[in-house]
Parts: C-alpha cells; structure tokens; sequence
C-alpha cells in the first residue's frame, strides 16, 4: 500500500488501466507535455507515448465528439475537460450523440469525461462550477464524483471499464488535500454510495468535497451520533442507501456544493420525501450554494459555499427539532 | 487547392473502375432509395408515418455513388438525404419502411424517426440532429484507425447549413492537423431548410478545406459515378495516409425540407432546371445506350418495395412496456460491424 493524494489516485487509476489495456488512451488540452493544467497526467508522455497522451486542439466539441467515434470502433477513451465549466463547450455532443446513442440504436458509447469541479480558490464564474445536475438530467449518461483517494481510484477504473458514457467529477480542492492508503493495481468500486461515518441521530448525505465539509461539521455536535453518506454515484443513484439511513436516523441533511436548484441534493431530497415520509422526524433540509455564479473575490465566494459552519448550524437545528 | 471536376458528359465513361454491373447496380440502389421515399411518403399521408417526413427525392447520387466507394471495414456516418447509403450497405426495405412507422422491428425500435438511423451491424452511425456533430464522431473513427495503423476510412455527410456551425470547423481542424484518414461530403442542395447558400456563406465552403491543409473537391452531385469515382480517390488518399479530402456535392433538394414544407421560397424555374439533371433519368440514359434492359429493372425494385412494405406493415408497434428499456449497456462489448462493399473492385476480399 502506498499513500496517495486524491489527485495521484486518479492519475494511478489511468496509468494502470492504459498499462493493462491498450485500448485505453487519454485525451484533452495540454495533457502531453505539460502533464494537464493540474498535473493528473504528468510523465504519461513519456510512458505511453503522444499517440495515447493526445494533446488536443482547444475545442471541446471536438474532444467529445472524436472520444465518441474513436469508441464506437473500440478505444476507450478518456477525456479530461480542463475544467468542468469547459463541457459547456462539448455539452451537445456529451448530451444528443454520446446520452443517446444506446437508447435509439443499441450502439453504447464507451468514454469516460473527467471534470475538474468545484470552487473555493479564487477560480471566478468560470473555472468554479459543479455542472453535475445537467447530467443527472441527461438520460444516458452515468455521473460519479469520489470524495477520497480510494474511490477517485476505483470509481475510475470502473468508469473506464463500464460501456456506457460516464461522467467522472473530480473535485479540485480535494487534488492534493484529501490523502491515504491506496491499494495497488486495479480494483473497481461500484456506483453505489458508501457509508463515510456511522451514526442514529441524523444523516448527512453528501459527494464530493462535501463530504469532507459534512464529517468535519457533525464530528462533534454535543456528543450527537451523526451518519454522513457519501453518494459516490449520481447516476445511478443508490435509492436503497439513502432510503436505509433515512430510516435508522429520522432526520436528514443534504449537501449541494452547485446550485441549489435542481441540484443532485434536490433529486435525493424528492426519493426521500416520496419513499421514506412516514421514517421521517423533522423537514428534509438542504444547504447548497444560492443560485447565482461563482465569484471571484474571496469573501463573495466564501459567503457562498455550504462552509463547516452553515452546515453545523443545519445540522443542530435538525437535531433540535 | 479545390478543384472543379466537370460534369460529365450524359453517355460517357466517367471512370474506369466500374464494370457494367456496377453501373447498373448504382442505378438500382438509386431506384431503391427513391421508390422507398415514395411509399414511405404516401404512408405519411395516410397516417401511417408519425411526426414528419424527410426524403431526398433529387439527390439519390450523392449516397449511393459516395457509399459504393466505401469498403466493408469502412465507417459511416450517413445523413437524412442519404437513404441510399444504408441500401448499399445492406439494410433491406422493410426494416427501412418499419423504422418510418415507428414499428418494433424498424432498425430503432421505435426510438427514432425518419432517417436517424444507423444499424452499428452494418458499420453505420446513426445522425443526430444537430447538424454537423457526426463530422467529429467519424473524426474521432478515423483517429482510432491511425492510431492503431489500420487501413481503414470514414466518410460522412452534411449539408450547406451545417458548414455554419462551430463543429464543422472543430472536425476540419481536428482532421486536417493529424491528417487523419476521413472524407467529408458536403452535400450541397442550395438550401438550408429555407435559407439559401446566398445567406449562410460568402465564400464557397469547398475553398474552405484549403485552410485546413487538405483538398477540397467540387463534384457533380447529380453523376452517381462523378460522386464513386470522386470518393473513390479521396479514399486511396486516406489510406495512403495523406489525410482528409472534403468532396462539395452540388446538387438541388427537390422536395421541401419535410413532408410539410411547401417550398414557396424556392423558385420554379430553378427546380425545373434541376429537374433536367435528375441523377437516375442521367443513369438510365447511359445504361440503354449500353444495352441495359432498365424497365427490367424498375420492375423488379418495384416489387422489392411492395414486398418490403407487405412486410413492414405487419410488423407490430413496440410494446409500451419496453419505453424505458435499453439505457445503459451491461454485457459484452458492441462495437461497429462491417457492411457490405458491393463495388467489384472489393472482390477477392481486396480493401
């Protein structure tokens, strides 16, 4: 076992899965030479040669779109966005060609999209986003997003490995901050959640750099057990999970760093409401980032994010009702 | 570096590399396109058709010349005015007409209209509306067979209004940088839904491929064998790894848009001067004058189609229960198949 940050578990999880199958290449800006604006692909150059490590021209669409063709005739391709916010620019073909190809003509698209979300360092409207919903509301498309160095590794390895387009969240402000013990090799985590903390008075359902911001919150709120579920997988969502924490602790909390409206804590909120009302003591609530962009100023942006102190807030409040 | 390849003369040898039976099977396929377009719009008008109709009444040339150069291990992207490109590779009628009605057996199930199909069996992708988005998907074919050093190609069509959107660039960029083994067919039929070639660019897209880095060829779109023996040599380029080749198909949409479009912004005298340059009418021509018993052959298509209609219209509607079926694949993997290659040149296996 060999400690690893988030952002090397990732980088392990590509360089295993090329090392075992030559199918698989990776693609985006800047990933050859100069090893990816954040440095996930740093060295691959040299290991799997440019052919493999293909630095693209800057065109989003572009990247999408030849990922989907180059899979349909057997790589297995995938994609990094520089930043998440830049699938705004390949949202068509993610969305009409790769969501539905399947479904209208039993072709499945292998590739995998790798997004580099989330805010709170200063990145602005643009490089700030948690574009996640829009694909959850995309049929045809699978959304993960791993909170630890653990499931950024498994939750990769099995996105490549699955046949169907899948959307990869890896949080930025989790890269080089969240470490452990990773196992070597491949290994594939399903898209299940997981449970990140047991407890019996309430539950936390979160993903994502959330779940580090709902273990801290809850660590110790007057002795209260908490649970924090860690979703892990968007689409599909592990209904059963939530549903079981709901009924052994009454009470939930659900955490969104994107947009509050129609956020993924939104659809968890509804499954909730509509399969687990009579488990329920006390209102679903949710603390989420209000709608409006990412600002670029510190406190702006701070006043924004679900901080440690909203959600220990929320969270008492909830115990207390 | 685009280049005007002359029309035709009407009766003459436009190359050498098709035997009479492939001339004649490139007017059958033309005839098979057409005939089906015609049933298919009379069973819109009877109701049996849902949603709209598309056809390609005029421009049957520009598939199934182009299509007839493709080999079997080839991949294609193939557009709605472009039935005749499924016909060469080998989707028979009924599936064709059931896919119009909706029905279980159509080559969607159901899950699609029209001529947004692709049967993956038989090497093809099925379009998407958005229109050029398959120019990158067969990009990204062609990355794939130079990546692993296969001798292989992909073609793909579009029309003149997609030459205005941003993924015609992305796909010309993208393939003209890595030189990558794929043929772009714009099939220009003067409008874009209403909108003529006048309003959408002010320099001819073919001039375009030049700065890109690769050819650009004009081609009679209404000469079956100008359109096989153009794609033809823009293939023998591809694989012999000096990149792309946009082939500009000029040509007319003789009919509206859709079913409901009545073509009142199209003036007379210009669809009757196209009507003069019909591609079959140009077809059968050559094929009598070489002796080729034609009316022979459209009544045999003919009963192909009553036959293929017989069957399509027995074919049930897709259960309702299975609407939600067929999302995410578990299992094997499903990749493109090869289609047929009917051009003699392929005979003897020879790619």
């Amino acid at each position: 076992m060999a400690t690893m940050t988030y952002l090397q578990a990732i980088s392990d999880a590509m360089r295993e899965e090329m090392r075992a199958d030559e199918r698989v290449l990776v693609m985006g800006e800047d990933i050859g030479v100069f090893g990816g604006a954040f440095k996930v692909t740093d060295g691959f150059i040299d290991e799997f040669g440019p052919d493999r490590v293909m630095d693209t021209p800057l065109a989003e669409s572009g990247i999408i779109g030849t990922a989907i063709g180059a899979a349909v005739v057997g790589m297995r391709p995938i994609a990094e966005m520089q930043f998440a916010d830049f699938i705004s620019c390949g949202f068509d073909q993610l969305v009409n060609v790769a969501g539905k190809m399947y479904y209208r003509q039993g072709l499945p698209v292998n590739i995998t999209v790798r997004l580099p979300s989330g805010g709170g360092f200063s990145g602005g409207p643009f490089h700030s986003q948690n574009p996640e919903a829009w694909f959850m509301h995309s049929p045809g498309l699978k959304v993960v997003a791993p909170s630890t160095a653990t499931d950024a590794k498994g939750l990769l390895i099995s996105a490549v490995r699955d046949h169907n387009p899948v959307i990869y969240l890896e949080h930025k402000h989790l890269y080089r901050r969240v470490k452990e013990e990773v196992e070597p090799g491949t290994y594939a985590t399903p898209f299940t959640a997981r449970i990140a903390r047991e407890g019996t008075d309430l539950t936390v359902i979160a993903y994502g750099a959330m779940v580090h911001t709902a273990l801290e919150a809850t660590e110790d709120i007057d002795g209260a057990s908490v649970e924090v579920v860690d979703l892990r997988s968007l689409v599909p969502l592990d209904e059963e999970a939530i549903l079981a924490s709901v009924r052994k602790t009454s009470k939930v909390l659900i955490l969104d760093e994107a947009n509050q409206t129609c956020a993924a804590g939104a659809q968890v909120a509804a499954v909730i409401a509509d399969k687990a009302f009579e488990d329920l003591d006390g209102p679903v609530r949710r603390v989420a980032t209000p709608d409006v962009p990412i600002p670029f100023s510190p406190p702006l942006e701070q006043a924004l994010l679900p901080s440690v102190d909203r959600v220990k807030e929320a969270a008492r409040e909830l115990l207390e009702y | 570096m685009a280049t005007k390849t002359a029309g035709a003369d009407p009766a003459g040898v436009v190359t050498e590399h098709l035997t009479l039976e492939d001339r004649v099977a490139l007017l059958r396929y033309m005839l098979l396109m057409r005939g089906i377009e015609e049933r298919a719009m009379n069973l819109y008008r009877q109701g049996k058709v849902p949603g709209s109709f598309y056809d390609g009444f005029g421009q049957e040339a520009v598939s199934v010349g182009s299509t007839f150069a493709m080999s079997a291990q080839d991949r294609l992207c193939i557009l709605h005015r472009d039935l005749g490109g499924h016909l060469v590779r080998g989707v028979t009628p009924a599936r064709i007409l059931a896919q119009y009605m909706g029905r279980a057996d159509g080559i969607t199930n159901g899950r699609d209209g029209n001529v947004h199909f692709g049967d993956h069996r038989l090497g093809c992708v099925g379009m998407v509306s958005m229109l050029p988005d398959m120019m990158l998907v067969a990009t990204g074919m062609a990355m794939a067979f130079k990546l692993r050093h296969e001798k292989r190609c992909a073609i793909t069509w579009f029309g003149d209004g997609s030459t205005s959107r941003g993924d015609f660039h992305e796909a010309m960029n993208w393939a003209g940088v890595q030189r990558l083994p794929v043929i772009f067919v714009l099939e220009n039929n003067q409008y874009a839904y209403s909108t003529p070639t006048t309003s959408q660019f002010a320099v001819d897209p073919v001039e375009r491929a030049a700065t890109y880095g690769f050819p650009g060829e004009t081609v009679d779109g209404n000469d079956v064998e100008a359109m096989f023996e153009a794609t033809r040599r823009a293939r023998e380029r591809a694989l012999a790894g000096d990149g792309p080749t946009l082939l500009e198909a000029v040509t007319m949409r003789m009919h509206g848009h859709a079913a409901h479009d009545d073509m009142k912004y199209v003036p007379k005298e210009q669809v009757e001067e196209w009507r003069k340059k019909d591609p079959i009418d140009r077809q059968e021509t050559r094929l009598r004058e070489a002796g080729v018993d034609t009316l022979a052959i459209r009544e045999e298509i003919a009963a192909a189609i009553e036959e293929g209609t017989r069957e399509a219209l027995a074919n049930p509607m897709p259960d309702p229960a299975t609407a939600t079926d067929r999302l995410f694949h578990d299992g094997d993997e499903i990749l493109l198949g090869d289609g047929n290659a009917p051009w003699s040149g392929f005979a003897g296996g020879a790619r």
